[in-house]
């Protein structure tokens, strides 16, 4: 047991899903050529004031609301002055006194045992624009690019309470947060594309303290995965740094993929933000019946579906919690069960090959071929018997490449389970001939020698041949 | 006077303005005023008082959330220090 415990918060800015940005009718869309998105509004030129978009309110309601976090009826925007490049107007309009939500809480699962996670705010801001660096990286270049096209988007950010306690705990909070904000329509939450991103602060005590060692804030995580790991590194890298009588030093650290390290990015000295209301936005007055309003738009959230598998199919605990974790993949197992209905092989066909492939390959659902009413029809002909499971197996990999019907794979590649008799006994004939010593084992009464030769049957038959007609053959053939 | 010509010329300089010496003189003088009388405005009792967010009884001004003509990008770069590859071109920063 480690002397010391972990305290981590999380600040996860997730983009909203809107058509323009959070105060111009500027494109959100992804991905498009470097300032062609921009107006004076969101360049910051002089004379450009903005309009709050309604949607925006919306959506952070929402988000709010799915978080279990209570709306704030009187809530207003502010400015956070910093000079910085990304940010042309000098200053990011920000909601640093009155958060649109705040006290909510999500519970997220670890070591079988579920864990409450408070937040402790989310408030909408804008985006800043893009930099990138010539030459790479930064420390190898002498200039920087700015891309506006990112500025004056809508971002929720969404602070939790300094209550996670590892990097696994992180990594559970995050996949949970995702799930509810994807069920929920607000984002994209695509951190790939940046639509959400994680900073971490990270500090350590010894067990049994209750305040607070001095934090670290980590950066630069790309990945859930990279978040956990960057936080088990942060953490083991204080804990060398206080056993060694030194101090942790307020700062804010890079996250370095390929090195598995984190490095100093810069020093924060408790930055002066000379934060004061917004002259030129009015506030946001919300009413109970609107926020009851947006309240009924909500979706069934993961932790329901979850126990709804649970309850009305009876699927075990876990298969529903990994079914449930991504909106995709419910919809999916809900559509195949409709064409095929046990609940248990269709999960064990989405948790077994479907995940295993969407994994080797880093792809998403939508990339998939696969679809729910084909893995049905490929249950059904293994159900009669068609095609063996293995088999099965190899469909559904061109299933999920190709997309045809799994008919015409088997029919295509001559798939089909051999069940014929008399097909068979030639082939049982050889395997007996080739295989004296098991068949002598055998009858001397090794029963278990009979899985052998019913192996090199489906091998002489390239796991076409039915695995249960091939077993009494060779039992009647043997003599029990 | 709370704020010195000092204070003001690096005000000047971060603000990018070419103040002159009487420009100077003059602007301290008026801070100085503004200062005074935020001043006798902190010693009001504001405990009770919720905060104005805005000084005109607005609230609730939303748009649609319609894309509107963003600008094109010559005039969206026509005011860069320096361009490059449709981008704007910066000092390194860290």
């Amino acid at each position: 047991m480690s002397r010391y415990e972990a305290v981590i918060g999380l600040e996860v800015h997730v983009e909203l899903k809107t058509d323009t940005k959070l105060f111009c009718g500027c494109s959100t869309e992804f991905g498009q050529e470097p300032n062609t998105q921009v107006c004076p509004v969101c360049l910051g030129l002089p004379g450009g004031t903005g309009v709050l978009n309604k949607k925006v309110v919306e959506l952070a309601t929402k988000a709010g609301l799915a978080l279990n976090c209570a709306i704030g009826t009187y809530t207003w925007f502010d400015r956070k002055n910093y000079y910085y490049p990304d940010l042309p107007k000098g200053f990011q309009i920000s909601q640093v006194f009155r958060p649109i939500a705040y006290k909510g809480y999500l519970d997220i699962d670890v070591d079988g045992r579920t864990k409450r996670i408070n937040i402790t705010r989310a408030h909408i801001e804008e985006d800043p624009g893009k930099l990138a660096h010539a030459g790479g990286s930064i420390a190898a270049s002498h200039t920087s690019y700015v891309d506006y096209n990112r500025s004056g988007m809508p971002l929720i950010e969404i602070v939790s309470e300094p209550e996670i306690r590892s990097g696994d705990e992180a990594k559970a909070y995050l996949e949970k947060l995702k799930a509810i904000l994807e069920y929920t329509g607000v984002s994209d939450v695509k951190m790939e594309q940046g639509s959400l991103r994680c900073d971490a602060n990270v500090s350590v005590r010894p067990v049994g303290t209750t305040t607070l060692g001095t934090r670290t804030e980590i950066k630069n995580m790309n990945s859930f995965r990279a978040v956990q790991q960057a936080i088990e590194y942060e953490v083991d890298r204080q804990i060398d740094v206080l056993e060694d009588g030194e101090r942790v030093i307020q700062e804010t650290r890079g996250w370095v993929e390929n090195k598995g390290i984190t490095i100093t990015m810069r020093n924060k000295e408790n930055p002066d933000y000379r934060c004061f209301i917004e002259p030129e936005l009015d506030p946001i007055e919300l009413t109970a019946e609107w926020i009851e309003g947006v309240r009924a738009t909500i979706p069934e959230l993961p932790d329901a579906r979850r126990k709804r598998l649970v309850a009305e199919h009876g699927l075990p605990d876990y298969d529903a919690g990994v079914i449930t974790s991504s909106l995709a993949l419910a919809e999916f197992f809900d559509a195949a069960l409709q064409k095929y209905p046990d609940a248990k092989t269709i999960s064990n066909w989405i948790m077994g090959e479907l995940l295993r492939l969407l994994n080797a390959r880093n792809m998403e659902l939508n990339e998939a071929k696969i679809t729910p009413d084909g893995l049905a029809s490929l249950l059904q002909l293994i159900e009669k018997g068609s095609i063996s499971h293995k088999i099965g197996k190899e469909v559904f990999e061109t299933m999920f490449e190709e997309g045809q019907e799994p008919e015409q794979i088997v029919k295509e590649k001559g798939l089909s389970q051999i069940s014929d008799e008399g097909q068979l006994a030639r082939i049982i004939e050889e395997v007996i001939a080739k295989n004296p010593k098991s068949v002598a084992d055998f009858q001397s009464g090794k029963k278990q020698a009979i899985g052998f030769l019913v192996g090199q049957v489906m091998k002489a038959t390239k796991g076409q041949a039915n695995p249960g007609v091939v077993n009494t053959m060779l039992q009647e053939k043997l003599g029990k | 006077m709370k704020i010195t010509e000092q204070a003001v010329e690096q005000l000047a300089l971060l603000s990018r303005l070419d103040l002159t010496a009487e420009d100077q003189t003059a602007h301290t003088k008026s801070i100085n005023v503004i200062l005074d009388y935020l001043d006798l405005l902190n010693k009001l009792d504001t405990s009770n008082v919720e905060p104005a967010a805005h000084v005109l009884p607005l609230k609730n001004v939303f748009r649609e959330d319609r894309l509107q003509p963003s600008l094109a990008k010559e005039l969206a770069l026509a005011n860069a220090p320096e361009e490059e590859a449709g981008a704007f071109k910066v000092p390194r920063i860290f």
